[in-house]
This record gives C-alpha cells, sequence and structure tokens, in this order.
C-alpha cells in the first residue's frame, strides 16, 4: 500500500467526505495549523467553492452555529483550530451539543464535528497548550477522537463525519509529518475499536494521540534491555473500547497510561481506574501514570520540556515497573 | 484640552518609536539566525499608537495588552534587556520565562495580565476600571487590542458594562488590518466584520467613539488625552479606533522582515527606499514623523541618525544580553502556580 504524511491522509478525508456528501462543509479553515503542510487545504478550497468558510473570530457564536445547522440537515466540520480556543465554544459544546439529544427525549440530534489541535506545540505558553480531551470526557453526550497515524486519521474523520453525535476531533499538529499505509479509497473506522500498534509481552503502555507516537518510540528503546512493550492505542476515549485494554492487562500484568492532559483527573486517570475496577486480579505491579505535570504549560523550552511527556520518561517509567 | 509637544517630547516620542521598530527588526534576525521564539507578532507599522498613547499616561495607570505586546511595553518604559529575555525564554526575562512573547507582562509598570486570547484582555481592563472606582483611585484603564477583537462577544458585553457603569476605561483598538489579505489568502487574519466601520457598533452604547489615523502620533496624543480627561472626571470609557495599514512583513502568519531594515533617511531622501516599498515607507507613521520633525526644524538629520545609532547600539548589546542569559532551572516549573 501507498505511503503517504498524516497531513496528507487528513485533508484528503476532508476532502473525501466532501465528495462524497453534500451536506459537509467546512466552518474554519487551519486543519493544519500553522505549519507548512497548511497548503494543501489550498486544493480544497478550490475544489469546493461555497463549502469552506473563514468565519469571524468568534468561536462561541461559531460552534452554536454549527451545532444549530446540524439539527437542521448539515453535516459541519468546525475547525476552532487551538484546542485553547475551545473553551470560548464551551457554552455550545457542552451545554448545547452534548445535551441536545438526552434532553429532548431522543428527538433532535446534532451530528457536528468539531476539530481542535491539542498539546504542547513549543513555545505555544499557558494558553495555546491545552489538551481538553479528559474535559470533555467529563461531558455525557460527546463522541472524542484521537486520531495517532495517517491511517486512523483518515478513518476517524470519516467516522466522525458519519457519526449522528457531536464528535470532537482531538488532533495533534506534531503528528502531521508521521508517514504510514493508508488506503486510497474513503473508509471508516468503526469508533470504539482501540488497536494494538504494537504486540508485546511484559508491560501494557496505553496512549492516544502524539503520545503513540512517543510510547512507540520508547517500547522500540526498551527492547535492547530486554522489555517487550505492547503499545495500545485508544483511537477515541468515547466509546471507549475497554476490552482490549483489559485483554492486553491480561496479557502483560501491567500498566502505563501515558497521556497529554494535567495528570489529575486526565486520561490517564480514567484509564488507570478501569484497570483497578475491572482489571485488577491480573496486575502484578501498581499501575503508572506519565502525564503532564499539573501546572500551566510555560513558554520557555527547558520548562515546557520538564512538565512534558517524553519517550525518555516513559521509558524510565517502563523499566521502574518492570522492576 | 490637548496640549501641543514640546522639542523634548518630539524627540522622547520619536526615541519610543524608533526603540519598538528597532527592537522587532531585531528581534526578527534573531528569530532567522535560528533561535526559536515560538509564533509571535510586531508592532512594526503601528509605534505611534502605542507611543504617544502610552506617554499621556501616569504611573498609576493600567494597561492591558495582547499578544502584540512589545510596542506597548516599550513604551511605557519595560526594559529591553528583560524583554528580549521574556521572549527568548531566559530567567531574566519579565515572567521567569513562563510567558514569552505571547504573555510577557510587567506588573511594576501597571500591566494586567497580557492575554494572547483574542479578546481576553478587554473584560481584564474594564474590570481594573472597575476596581479603580470602587477604590475611589483617580486611576484609567487603558485596553490595546485589535480589530478582531469586536468580533468576539465578550468586547460587547465588557463594552455595557463599561458604558453602564461609567467605568475610567479606554478601549485602545488598534486596527491593522487596512492592505490585510486575511486568512482566505493564506496569511494571517483580517478583520471579519460586517460593519461598514468599526466605531459603529460603538456608538449605540452611548460610549463616544473616534478613528484616528494610528500612524499620526499627534492625532493619536489628541483623542486619548480626550479619552483620559474624561475617564478621570468620571465620564466614563471612550471608544479610540486607530487605524494603521497592514506592515508587509505581518502579512504572512510569521512575520518577515519582508520590507528590509528602516532606514531613517527615507524621510528626507525618499528617492533612496527601494521601488518594490515605496507604498509602504510612504505611509509608514515612522518615516512621517521622522519628516515632520526635520521639516518643522523640531530635529536635524545628524541629531537623528544619532538618536537612531543610540538606540541600535543599546539594543544590540540587550540581545546579546538575552542570548547569553541562562535559561531557568527547569524545575522552576512548578513555582508560581499559586499566590
Ligand atoms: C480566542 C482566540 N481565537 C483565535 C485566536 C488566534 N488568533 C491569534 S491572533 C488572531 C488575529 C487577531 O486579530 P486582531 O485582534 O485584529 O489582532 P492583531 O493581531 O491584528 O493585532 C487570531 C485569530 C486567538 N489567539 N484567540
Ligand atoms: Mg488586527
Amino acid at each position: 500500500m501507498r505511503e503517504i504524511t498524516y497531513a496528507e491522509a487528513k485533508v484528503e478525508a476532508l476532502r473525501d467526505v466532501m465528495r462524497a456528501d453534500r451536506r459537509v462543509c467546512l466552518i474554519g479553515s487551519y486543519f493544519l495549523g500553522l505549519s507548512p503542510r497548511r497548503v494543501l487545504l489550498e486544493d480544497i478550497r478550490k475544489e469546493f467553492p461555497g463549502r469552506v468558510f473563514d468565519p469571524p473570530i468568534s468561536e462561541g457564536g461559531v460552534c452554536g452555529l454549527a451545532v444549530g445547522a446540524a439539527m437542521a440537515g448539515l453535516r459541519p466540520i468546525v475547525d476552532v483550530t487551538t484546542a485553547s480556543f475551545l473553551f470560548h465554544g464551551f457554552p455550545q459544546v457542552i451545554n448545547e451539543a452534548a445535551n441536545v439529544r438526552y434532553m429532548s427525549g431522543g428527538q433532535l440530534s446534532a451530528p457536528v464535528v468539531f476539530h481542535i489541535l491539542h498539546g504542547l506545540r513549543g513555545g505555544g505558553a499557558a494558553q495555546h497548550s491545552h489538551s481538553p480531551q479528559a474535559m470533555l470526557w467529563n461531558t455525557p453526550g460527546l463522541e472524542i477522537a484521537l486520531p495517532a497515524s495517517p491511517r486512523d486519521v483518515k478513518g476517524l474523520l470519516a467516522e466522525a463525519v458519519h457519526s449522528d453525535n457531536p464528535t470532537i476531533v482531538v488532533d495533534h499538529a506534531r503528528l502531521f509529518e508521521v508517514k504510514g499505509e493508508v488506503p486510497e479509497e474513503l473508509f471508516s473506522i468503526p469508533f470504539g475499536r482501540a488497536e494494538v500498534k504494537r504486540n508485546g509481552r511484559d508491560v501494557t503502555i496505553v496512549a492516544s494521540s502524539l503520545m503513540v507516537q512517543r510510547a512507540l518510540e520508547a517500547a522500540g528503546t526498551a527492547v535492547a534491555e530486554g522489555i517487550d512493550a505492547e503499545v495500545v492505542d485508544l483511537r477515541t476515549l468515547v466509546p471507549l473500547d475497554k476490552q482490549t485494554v483489559l485483554t492486553s492487562i491480561a496479557k502483560t500484568g501491567r500498566l502505563v497510561v501515558v497521556d497529554e492532559c494535567h495528570r489529575s483527573c486526565g486520561v490517564a486517570a480514567e484509564i488507570a481506574a478501569l484497570a483497578a475496577e475491572e482489571g485488577f486480579s491480573q496486575l502484578k505491579a501498581p499501575v503508572k501514570r506519565v502525564a503532564t505535570l499539573d501546572v500551566p504549560v510555560p513558554f520557555s523550552q527547558p520548562l515546557e520540556r520538564y512538565i512534558e511527556p517524553t519517550a525518555e520518561k516513559i521509558l524510565a517509567t517502563i523499566r521502574e515497573i518492570m522492576r | 484640552m490637548t496640549s501641543e509637544l514640546n522639542q523634548q517630547e518630539a524627540m522622547e516620542l520619536l526615541r519610543t518609536m524608533l526603540l519598538i521598530r528597532r527592537f522587532e527588526e531585531g528581534l526578527i534576525q534573531t528569530q532567522k539566525s535560528g533561535i526559536s521564539i515560538g509564533h509571535f507578532h510586531v508592532y512594526i507599522g503601528q509605534e505611534c499608537t502605542g507611543a504617544a498613547a502610552i506617554a499621556l499616561l501616569e504611573p498609576q495607570d493600567k494597561i492591558a495588552t495582547t499578544h502584540r505586546n512589545h510596542g506597548h511595553l516599550l513604551a511605557r518604559g519595560a526594559d529591553p534587556r528583560r524583554l528580549y529575555a521574556e521572549i527568548l525564554g531566559k530567567a531574566a526575562g519579565y515572567n521567569k520565562g513562563k510567558g514569552g512573547t505571547l504573555h510577557a507582562t510587567v506588573a511594576g509598570l501597571g500591566f494586567l495580565s497580557t492575554s494572547a486570547l483574542v479578546g481576553g484582555a478587554v473584560p481584564l481592563a474594564v474590570g481594573a476600571g472597575f476596581a479603580a472606582k470602587q477604590l475611589g483611585e483617580r486611576c484609567v484603564s487603558v485596553g490595546f487590542f485589535g480589530d478582531g477583537v469586536l468580533e468576539e462577544g465578550v468586547f460587547f458585553e465588557s463594552l455595557n458594562m463599561a458604558s453602564l457603569w461609567k467605568l475610567p476605561v479606554v478601549f485602545m483598538c488598534e486596527n491593522n488590518s487596512a492592505g490585510a489579505l486575511g486568512q482566505s489568502a493564506g496569511e494571517y487574519p483580517g478583520s471579519t466584520i460586517a460593519t461598514k466601520q468599526l466605531i459603529d457598533v460603538v456608538a449605540p452604547f452611548g460610549v463616544p467613539a473616534s478613528a484616528v489615523d494610528g500612524g499620526d502620533p499627534r492625532a493619536v496624543r489628541d483623542v486619548t488625552q480626550q479619552a483620559l480627561a474624561r475617564a478621570r472626571n468620571g465620564g466614563g470609557p471612550t471608544f479610540i479606533e486607530a487605524r494603521t495599514v497592514r506592515w508587509p512583513g505581518s502579512r504572512p502568519l510569521w512575520p518577515e522582515l519582508s520590507t528590509g531594515e528602516t532606514d531613517v533617511a527615507f524621510a528626507w531622501e525618499p528617492d533612496r527606499i527601494p521601488m518594490a516599498h515605496r507604498d509602504w515607507f510612504a505611509n509608514d507613521g515612522l518615516i512621517r514623523y521622522v519628516r515632520q520633525l526635520f521639516d518643522a526644524k523640531l530635529a536635524n538629520t545628524k541629531e537623528i541618525l544619532a538618536l537612531d545609532a543610540t538606540v541600535r547600539a543599546d539594543l544590540a548589546k540587550a540581545m546579546r544580553f538575552a542570548i547569553e542569559a541562562p535559561y531557568p532551572d527547569p524545575a522552576s516549573a512548578l513555582d508560581d502556580v499559586f499566590a
């Protein structure tokens, strides 16, 4: 199969869902952030005149407009750009989109997609570096997808558009240059199916988004030390594929959870709770978390590095749990 | 009500404008040389506004600013060495490297938190005005922000409260969208608002609003003086729209020194301006101001060149200081979370 970059796969997904479904439109156009790859979006702009919108800087209004449009028959994909800006849209995402199905007693649905770029991008500092997926996960009614490979971004984006629920696609600018095999045709990856990205016997590393790549890097290095780590990519938080996680724990008996959210109440905390509640008897060692430290994100490089979950920190944690 | 600049004030204003221009030209060159400072924004082309307005403030006054803050900080007297150090993420920086270009702030000079969220600083400025009124202080709060802020709902909420409660606030909207190509051209955003002009949306709130040429320091000075007097006398808020043309180097998402280093002699020898940049420098507030000083015989070319040379030499030293300054101790990342 052909190999392409993550950025190319992502743009291909947007193009293909727009070709396949006239109801899809893009509100916002920084799907590739500030990266040099952002020029790829120009092809979409050209191919779909009248279906790509550059909204005013009005996250609240834009998110709400998209929720309303989705309830009224469109399939909008909103690019909120930097995840930190989603907070300006929270009233509409959390209080409108997430609740509408339930509070209407199943009458209404809001099949809208919100796209955000989360996490540390290098020098983004406190107001441009959030990873809000755990906050979002604490809101029943939202589907949350976090691609980590070129194939996944194409398949998960397509599924997000097909889904009849409000979906947040939580992406990471540091994935754009990752290369991998991607089918040419439009395809969907069903939500709620984690993927074992690397098979191993000794320890399970559960991760999502960019942290999957970091976990794979650490697992690769650990081989030289005789440690065979398994890497499980959650791919979606809602719905959550508990079974794949529990099966892996049953096999290895050890769990390290890697997560770019802040440590307290992050994605890692929830996965650790799952292991404690449903996989306890399988565990040979206490669960360990590698997550962003509980401080706002600092600007300076050495400070940023200090708080971030790096491949070295993952490796050190693997060693510790194997001791 | 307004007063003319005397010669000393006129030269001081020029010094501030040159300081900002040279500071940021230096920054762009530093970034180009491979020192990473993250995504940043420069004030080139807008210097006249901040320099003229901030010169009028009293020590107790408060300022709120945005991602485009370097000019405001320098105009208020920030030490270029510590500002460069902050932008380079060094321990000697004002925020100890925690803020960088986006959040550089100097509390001791009356700055509130520098918010890089569009609209983020505007309610903070209104809040500082609210505090001043409650505390009975003769202090004015000036919020500097871009035209994009009028696209955010929080702007209207803030304006409404400032008007309802007659708060001592100056809304200083720096509209740099003239000549901008905007994001549909793959460039830095330009104004995306349905009103003909920005000030149109302010009038219904009962807040006096005026638009001025942001490249004309005297015009900025006049309207700001009136606004400050109104605020200090209990007359409530004022909205000022300072209009400037987008500097070509600020059109791309990452600033570029696309018009080259500014040569102050362009003011009296326009033939020296490279053909490609004639339009820009003909409009550039800094060059226009130098020409005014020169024409009014407030300064001769020698004095202007000497001032420029001093500013540049000081900034070269400041940049060297910042480059050589140590990074913070990595573990200091854990400090300063709570008071
Ligand atoms: C809430 C929010 N949305 C989007 C952004 C991304 N952004 C950064 S600067 C900018 C344009 C701001 O324009 P304006 O307010 O006119 O300020 P200027 O940069 O022109 O001075 C945008 C959209 C942001 N920082 N915050
Ligand atoms: Mg602007």
